[in-house]
Parts: C-alpha cells; sequence; structure tokens
C-alpha cells in the first residue's frame, strides 16, 4: 500500500506529539544540530563578509592595473643629521622608462601628502592626491556630484579640489561643498566634485589597506606648484621632530592592455625598476593576483569550515541516534502493539524515522535562526560586514535533514525487526 | 465440512522455539477447526502452549510445520507484511494488560487499528466515538490509560479490538488483572459481541471466565488433551 500525502502528514503529526511530549529531552538532543547548523552559517557569514570587502577594495584597485607605490626604507644613520634630505621612490625617469613596454597602455602617476585640511574652524586629516584627470577612470573612481577636474584645470595647474566622502561628511556635515573653498598648508582649493563612496576593509588586507574616502584629488601640476615635490612628515620625538624627504611620484598606476598580458608586463616591470633603483624603494602590487589569493585563501577558509561542519553535524546525528535507541527501547511495548493491531515493519519505520528527521530538521531550524542572529549581532558589535548566503542556509538544513534520516536510520530498523511477542511482553 | 463456515482450521500444528541453542517443543501436533460465530476457551497450565497457539491464530507467530487456514486461506507461507495486513484487517487482540499505549489518550488508542489501514481521519474519529460510547467510556475519550481503572483500560483495549470490524477476537487472560466485578462485566461485554457474530477465542485458566464459552479446549504439553 502507498502511502498518501494525507497519511504522511499524519505520521508528522504524531511524530511531533511524541518529541512534544519530551520537549526538554528533544531540545538537549539535537543541540549539537542546533550549533553544527549554526555555526556553519554564521562562520560563512563572516568569512563571506570579509572576503566580499577584501574583493571590493581589491577591485576598486582595477583589475587591469598594475600599481607601483614608492616605500620609503628604514632610515640609516645619515637620515639622523638635521640638515639631510632623503629621497626615495619613483622618478619622471622610471616613468618615461615603463611607458616604453608594448603591453602598457597607459601610466597615470600620483603624488601623494597626509595633511589637514581645513574649512573655517574644522578640519580633518586627509590624504591629498596631485594626479592627472585619467586616473578617475583607471582607478574606478565615481563622482556623486560635480566633476572631476580634467585636462584645462591640469594644464593651467588650476586649484581645484575633489574630496572624498568621508572628508565631505566631516568638513561640510549640512553645506552642499561644490564651489567651497577649502585650506591645505596656505593654499586653497575650489571644490568642483565629490567622489563616491568606497568600501574600505579596515586592518583586515593590510596590502590595500588604504581609505580612499578621505583623499582630496588635485591636479597634480597645481600640488608640484604649491607644495613641490618635497613631503614633510612629523617624527615622534627629539628635537628634530620633521623629516623631509624628495619623492617625485608616490604612486603608478599602470594601465595594462591585456588581462592575460598583467603577469608578464609586471615582471618587466620588476626588472626595469631593479636597474636604476639600487635599494627597493617600491611596492608592486597586482590586483587581480591578490584577487586571485583572496579567492583561494576563501577556499580553503571554507574547506576548513566544511570539515568542522561536517563533524559538529556527525557529532550530532549521533547525539539523535542515541536518543532514538534509547526511545526505540523505552517504546518496545508500543511498538508490540503497534505491530499486533497490524502495522506492518515499513509502517514502524516510518514511524521513527519520520521522529528522527523531525529531531534533526526542528535542529537545523533552530540552528538557521541562531545562525542568522549571530552574523548580525557580529555586524552591530563588533562592525564586521558579514553576508548570509542562501545556499549556505538551504545546504545546512539539507544536511541537517540527511543527518536525521542517516542516524535514524538504524534504530528505525532496529524498531521495525523487534519480534512482535517478545515486544508485547517487553516490561 | 463446509469451508465458508471455518474460520480457523489448524492441520497437525507444530511450534519449536529455538532458545541458546535448544528446541523447545511447544506445540506438538495440534489440530482442531473452530466455525464461524463460535465462542472458544482454550484453558491449561503454564507451559501447555495456549498462548502460543493464541499467537499462531492471531498471525502474531508462525508454525514450524503443519498448516494453518484462516478463512480457507493457508497463512503459513505468507510474509509479514501479508500477516500484518491480515491482523489489520480481520483481528483483534486483547490481552491481560490491557496494552495500551500510554502517552496518547482513549480515542487515539482506539483509532490506531484504522491508523495503519489509512482510512479517512473524520471517518476513523467518527467510528472510533461510537465505540467509545459502546463500551460505556463516552465521557473519557479525553483522558490517558493511566487516568482510567483496570476494567475502563480492557473496556478500551475491547473497543480497540473492534475499530476494524475483525472476523475474530482474541483475548488473553482478558480478565486476570481485573477485581471479579469488572471481570464479569468484561466477559459480558465480550459474550455480547459473540452473540453479535464475532468468533470469540478466549485462553484463561479461571474456570469461570471458562464456563461462558460454549465450547473449552484443554490444552497439555503442546497438545489438545481434551475438548468440552
Amino acid at each position: 500500500m502507498k502511502i498518501s500525502f494525507i497519511h504522511l502528514f499524519r505520521i508528522i503529526r504524531h511524530g511531533w506529539k511524541n518529541i512534544w511530549l519530551h520537549k526538554l529531552r528533544s531540545l538537549l538532543t539535537v543541540l549539537g544540530i542546533v550549533f553544527g547548523v549554526a555555526s556553519v552559517i554564521a562562520m560563512l557569514a563572516i568569512g563571506e563578509g570579509a572576503s566580499y570587502e577584501a574583493r571590493k577594495m581589491i577591485e576598486s584597485l582595477g583589475s587591469n592595473n598594475i600599481i607601483i607605490k614608492s616605500i620609503k626604507l628604514p632610515a640609516d644613520a645619515k637620515s639622523q643629521q638635521a640638515s639631510y634630505l632623503g629621497v626615495y621612490g619613483l622618478t619622471d625617469r622610471d616613468l618615461r622608462k615603463l611607458e616604453t613596454i608594448p603591453s602598457v597602455m597607459k601610466i597615470i602617476p600620483a603624488w601623494e601628502m597626509e595633511d589637514d585640511v581645513w574649512y573655517y574652524d574644522k578640519n580633518i586629516s586627509a590624504r591629498i592626491i596631485g594626479t592627472l584627470p585619467d586616473y578617475k577612470d583607471a582607478m574606478n573612481l565615481s563622482i556623486k556630484t560635480g566633476r572631476y577636474f580634467d585636462e584645462k584645470d591640469l594644464e593651467k595647474s588650476i586649484p581645484v579640489a575633489i574630496i572624498g566622502s568621508t572628508v565631505r561628511t566631516s568638513l561640510f556635515p549640512a553645506e552642499d561643498p561644490i564651489g567651497k573653498t577649502i585650506k591645505i598648508k596656505s593654499s586653497y582649493f575650489t571644490i568642483i566634485g565629490i567622489a563616491g563612496e568606497k568600501v574600505f576593509a579596515g586592518a583586515s588586507e593590510s596590502f590595500v589597506a588604504e581609505d580612499m574616502n578621505i583623499a582630496v584629488y588635485i591636479p597634480m601640476t597645481t600640488t608640484k606648484m604649491f607644495f613641490g615635490e618635497y613631503e614633510t612628515k612629523r617624527t615622534s620625538g627629539g628635537i628634530r621632530s620633521w623629516e623631509r624627504n624628495w619623492v617625485q611620484y608616490h604612486r603608478f598606476v599602470i594601465q595594462v592592455s591585456e588581462t592575460d598580458k598583467i603577469l608578464t608586463t609586471a615582471s618587466l616591470v620588476s626588472d626595469i625598476l631593479s636597474q636604476t633603483h639600487k635599494k627597493q624603494d617600491y611596492q608592486i602590487i597586482i590586483p587581480l593576483e591578490l584577487l586571485r589569493q583572496a579567492e583561494k585563501t576563501k577556499r580553503i577558509f571554507n574547506i576548513v569550515l566544511g570539515s568542522i561542519a561536517a563533524i559538529s553535524l556527525i557529532v550530532g546525528g549521533i547525539g539523535i541516534m542515541n536518543i532514538m535507541l534509547a526511545i526505540v527501547t523505552e517504546r518496545t511495548r508500543e511498538i508490540g502493539i503497534r505491530r499486533a493491531v497490524g502495522a506492518r515493519k515499513r509502517d514502524i519505520i516510518n514511524q521513527f524515522l519520520t521522529e528522527s528527521v523531525i529531531l534533526s530538521a526542528s535542529g537545523g531550524f533552530i540552528g538557521i535562526l541562531l545562525g542568522i542572529i549571530i552574523p548580525k549581532a557580529v555586524t552591530k558589535f563588533a562592525g564586521m560586514m558579514t553576508l548570509i548566503t542562501p545556499w549556505s542556509i538551504l545546504l545546512s538544513f539539507t544536511i541537517s535533514v540527511a543527518v536525521g534520516i542517516g542516524f535514524g536510520l538504524y534504530p528505525a530498523r532496529k524498531a521495525a525487526n523487534l519480534d512482535p511477542i517478545q515486544a508485547l511482553r517487553y516490561e | 465440512m463446509n469451508q465458508n463456515n471455518t474460520t480457523i482450521k489448524f492441520e497437525n500444528v507444530t511450534k519449536v522455539y529455538h532458545l541458546g541453542g535448544i528446541d523447545i517443543p511447544v506445540l506438538r501436533g495440534v489440530s482442531c477447526e473452530i466455525k464461524k460465530g463460535e465462542h472458544v476457551a482454550i484453558m491449561g497450565p503454564s507451559g501447555s502452549g495456549k498462548t502460543t497457539m493464541l499467537n499462531i491464530i492471531g498471525c502474531l507467530d508462525r508454525v514450524t510445520s503443519g498448516k494453518y487456514f484462516l478463512e480457507g486461506k493457508d497463512i503459513s507461507t505468507l510474509d509479514d507484511d501479508a500477516l500484518s495486513e491480515i491482523r489489520s484487517r480481520k483481528i483483534g487482540f486483547i490481552f491481560q494488560s490491557y496494552n495500551l499505549i500510554p502517552q496518547l489518550t482513549v480515542l487515539e488508542n482506539i483509532e490506531m487499528p484504522l491508523f495503519y489501514q489509512q482510512v479517512d481521519e473524520a471517518k476513523t474519529r467518527e467510528k472510533a466515538i461510537e465505540l467509545a460510547q459502546m463500551v460505556g467510556l463516552g465521557d473519557r475519550i479525553r483522558h490517558r490509560p493511566s487516568e482510567l481503572s483496570g476494567g475502563q483500560q480492557q473496556r478500551v483495549a475491547i473497543a480497540r479490538a473492534l475499530m476494524n470490524d475483525p472476523v475474530l477476537i482474541l483475548a488473553d487472560e482478558p480478565t486476570g488483572n481485573l477485581d471479579s466485578v469488572s471481570g464479569r462485566e468484561i466477559m459480558k461485554l465480550l459474550c455480547q459481541l459473540n452473540e453479535q457474530g464475532t468468533t470469540l477465542i478466549l485462553v484463561t485458566h479461571d474456570p469461570n471466565v471458562a464456563k461462558y464459552s460454549r465450547r473449552i479446549l484443554k490444552m497439555l504439553d503442546g497438545k489438545i488433551s481434551n475438548e468440552d
């Protein structure tokens, strides 16, 4: 006789009744599944959130780009002298040489300075970037309002600025910044545009930890004219509390013609730079490579997570099996009675299998709720971004049901194979 | 004899249990016939094989050799599912210790046999209430077995046994756990059912119970020793 849908529903209802009869025992039984499922969803959400931020950040560097940053090497003995002027980083010569590489489409240089930006009495420590108009497209900058500076601004060294979103909110909390004038050192700049917000992953990915929301973009000719090519940094302690360095460019953004050629181009760049720079005072960043590494790290993370989840779900399943075996023993006489009034072995299997699946599925359900709450709490209290993926919920629920079937089958079979006569006599 | 009139036919039935490597013969060649509508008591001392015989009649147990026909159908060759089907459709059991399921209500206990026939829920409920009223427990259907007296519990068991309109009611010491007043009431109820046409077979060693029967099979050492 086939089991109709209505009958199945009745079996489930009866099973649920039996489980509800022993609420505490059932809850304790499914705790393993609950925590297994909750930890899978929560950890995946946290991991997914972290890698999402990292990925966005790397992507914002442009996947067809190679970025070279000037690095200030640790000070040697000479730099301790008061009159010493440090020289490091990328130069015009590097720029000309690198531009000869055939696969290089364009190189956009940038000069940077960290300094306070003032608007009347309000100020914020910002990252002043002197660059070319092409920088916007190369770095995927979006302009929320106003415009980016153009070739004309560059040519005439116009003192205009585009500000990042954090600069905007701290200097102009209530006003429209367009057309307003900000002060950097002793120079004034007119704001012509506001950049859209960029993802900033904080300290989680140190190699690209640059908050682009505190940036102020200015035409390079203007910064050269106003600030020269020196950077002045406050150093900690001592009488000589200022350090001066001559840096022509802080950064090259190299646009490569084809994605396939990124790696070979990067090694050519490295070769050329190592010829002219005795010390390696630069760093080559390949966003695409970073992206691949991030993906790989994530895969490993997922495998580790998967193993932990598998173990905890197996442990949870064993817990369910254990209790189901106890339940079968406890209800031996009931099994005998049911067999006597006409239940087939199959009916007994269905009954007990249903109970163990209900147990594990409700454990999975509670686990899902918990697994959704935990990442939300993490986001709220730890400020970490989390991303709950639907497939992780679906997967862990499916697995918990499968665990119920897998670990419920043995106790159910044991129940069905009891001799009815013996079972009826069981005390 | 007319086949249609015979409910049960045993042909030289034996039953041997294997316990710890030793063969223990329980039935040593039993042959008998029980006709439709009969009221038979099986009596005998402990270990005489009367409960085993009842279990075989009830399709809970199988014969070791010999043949058992139920309504003309050879039962000895059927598989477990088929035996369950026969129990489900044709047989009602009543036990000495009532054997109600403690976590279910009176009504749910009575309904159980039809659950396995996948009968419509509303119809099942209607019939169960009807039977509960018939055995005089119409006001107790929401109670648990533990809230009832022994006599009441046995009446629930009788209602359950009637749920599938059985051809055969098998009672194993139905009054064994009851005081004499409740015992008499239960026996009256069973006799009443028998008068309505259901074949009734009961196992007992209480002569007061056996005297209700029109036919008594006396068993000794796995054989029918005497028939009144």
